[in-house]
């Protein structure tokens, strides 16, 4: 077997006081789609900013493509980053640039192509996404999921490797949330690249997934397919997925 | 109660010392990246524009009744002793070395610095920062850089402008509304300033517009939380820069008399 895309080892991490990550251990395949579920604080977010280096571990490492991500210097890192594409939670598209210019924001940054190729690339990347005539439109007259597809088009505008998911349909209506879960799964099959998603919501993760790791109080608890997910016996991931409010996780 | 006080007192020592750590980090890396590829130049023009061209009207309003009034005020006081003909040269004085970079610094804080922190406290809130990130483009360089240097060199153009309509707002007030010799006036004028004192001014004026620059960036990008984070950053950018172009202004002015 080739080496992984991602490997995290015993990954630690606090803010301050706040213990967020205790010793998290995850690899992901080349070509796999890994989603990591877990409630509102229990450190999804923080673990996904780890793999793309926006923020660095206080113990343990994070290895991208055979890279320990500690060790890169700023230029390095950035190389690396090229190989990424990231969707946020709210899509943070650039609300000063038009669509297209969010779209091809990475190649007038890091490529020679003039604006008129890079339109082009925009154009075909927003047709992947289900979206036409929306170029010279401005991310503020946006709907919520019509940003998202802007968003999920800039993440593979550069040809992206890795493809890291925050939360893809947090906020959407569930019939708009499903379409973008199809658009992910499309993308898996047309591009083969391999992605983290991060969410809380069941049905995408099922649905997006090869395999399902459970975060809670800063741990992995359980890795498996979405069928073995289903069917397991951690009572802290039954609890999760079957969305109960009794059980050993409580809302804290 | 006393410990109480003193851990207060502690605390808040701390977190101001941190604070200026943070401060002096943040301006030591912006003067890093000024000087390093790539350069965005689209984003200099543009902050030009935004904080330069776009406070012109604010500057001049401030700057021609300042200038006025400076001519009506000093009039009335040197009247007492006869010194009227002197008034043009305390208007060209006091415009260049003092209060045309004071006064040009504090209103480009207000409205440019404050823009600055609001936009990139929004910026970063709404994860547009983490998102350059992400892109391999260093935000330091894409977006404090090009405001860090705007607000410098148009602090330098704007507070000259201020000065020069200042001198043109007194002379209108002393001479064509309270009726002093215009050639006395202008001669006075010239005579007692030098071109040093104008030099003098605009190199406040550089240093104010750092500050501006500077603070405005350092508080828009390390906002915290939400709308309410942003309203604090945009408050927080005036009140200090504010507080810097007057404290700066003293010991500037002591350094370089």
């Amino acid at each position: 077997m080739s080496e992984p895309m991602i490997e995290i080892t015993n990954l630690h991490k606090s803010f301050g006081a706040l213990t967020v990550l205790r010793g998290v251990n995850l690899t992901v395949e080349k070509g796999e789609s890994m989603t990591v579920i877990g409630g509102s604080g229990s450190g999804k977010s923080v673990l996904i900013k780890h793999i793309i280096g926006l923020l660095f571990p206080d113990k343990g490492q994070v290895k991208v493509a055979g890279q320990v991500l500690n060790d890169l210097d700023d230029h390095q890192l950035n190389e690396l980053r090229k190989k990424f594409g990231m969707l946020f939670q709210m899509a943070a598209l650039f609300d000063s640039l038009t669509v297209w210019e969010n779209v091809g924001f990475g190649l007038k940054q890091h490529t020679k192509m003039s604006d008129k190729e890079i339109r082009a690339v925009a154009t075909e990347k927003l047709a992947l996404v289900g979206l036409k005539n929306v170029e010279d439109k401005m991310p503020v007259d946006l709907s919520g999921g019509m940003k998202k597809r802007v968003g999920l088009a800039r993440a593979i505008a550069m040809d992206a490797e890795i493809i890291l998911y925050d939360e893809p349909t947090t906020g959407l209506d569930p019939i708009t949330a499903d379409s973008i879960n199809d658009l992910i799964v499309d993308l898996k099959k047309k591009l083969g690249v391999t992605s983290v998603a991060i969410t809380h919501d069941m049905h995408s993760a099922y649905k997006i997934s090869d395999r399902i790791a459970m975060l809670y109080k800063g741990e992995i608890q359980e890795i498996g397919t979405p069928d073995q997910i289903r069917g397991t016996t951690n009572p802290i991931v039954k609890q999760f997925i079957t969305g109960s409010a009794v059980g050993p996780i409580t809302a804290d | 109660m006393i410990n109480k006080l003193l851990e207060l007192l502690g605390k808040k020592t701390l977190a101001l010392l941190r604070e200026m750590g943070a401060v002096i980090i943040f301006c030591g890396q912006t003067f890093r990246w000024t000087f390093s590829r790539p350069f965005y130049l689209k984003n200099l023009l543009k902050q030009m524009e935004q904080i330069g061209v776009n406070s012109v009207p604010v500057v001049l309003t401030t700057a021609i009744s300042t200038g006025m009034v400076l001519a009506l005020q000093s009039y009335t006081g040197f009247k007492r002793f006869g010194a009227q003909s002197l008034i043009g040269a305390v208007v060209s004085l006091s415009m260049t070395r003092e209060l045309g970079p004071v006064l040009t610094g504090l209103m480009v804080a207000g409205r440019a610095g404050a823009s600055m922190a609001a936009e990139l406290g929004t910026m970063r809130v709404t994860e547009q920062i983490d998102a350059l990130y992400t892109m391999a483009t260093n935000p330091m360089k894409y977006l404090v850089v090009p405001r860090f240097l705007a607000s410098t060199i148009m602090m330098f153009f704007l507070s000259g402008l201020g000065m020069y309509i200042g001198i043109l707002g007194g002379y209108f007030v002393g001479v064509k509304v309270l009726g002093t010799n215009p050639v006395t006036y202008m001669n006075q004028s010239i005579n007692n300033t030098e071109v040093e004192d104008i030099w003098y001014g605009l190199v406040k004026s550089l240093v104010f517009g750092a500050v501006i620059g500077l603070i405005g960036c350092y508080k828009g990008f390390n906002t915290e939380g939400g709308a309410e984070g942003v309203g604090k950053a945009t408050t927080g950018a005036v009140v200090v820069s504010c507080m810097l172009i007057l404290i700066l202004d003293y010991f500037l002015s002591a350094l370089l008399w």
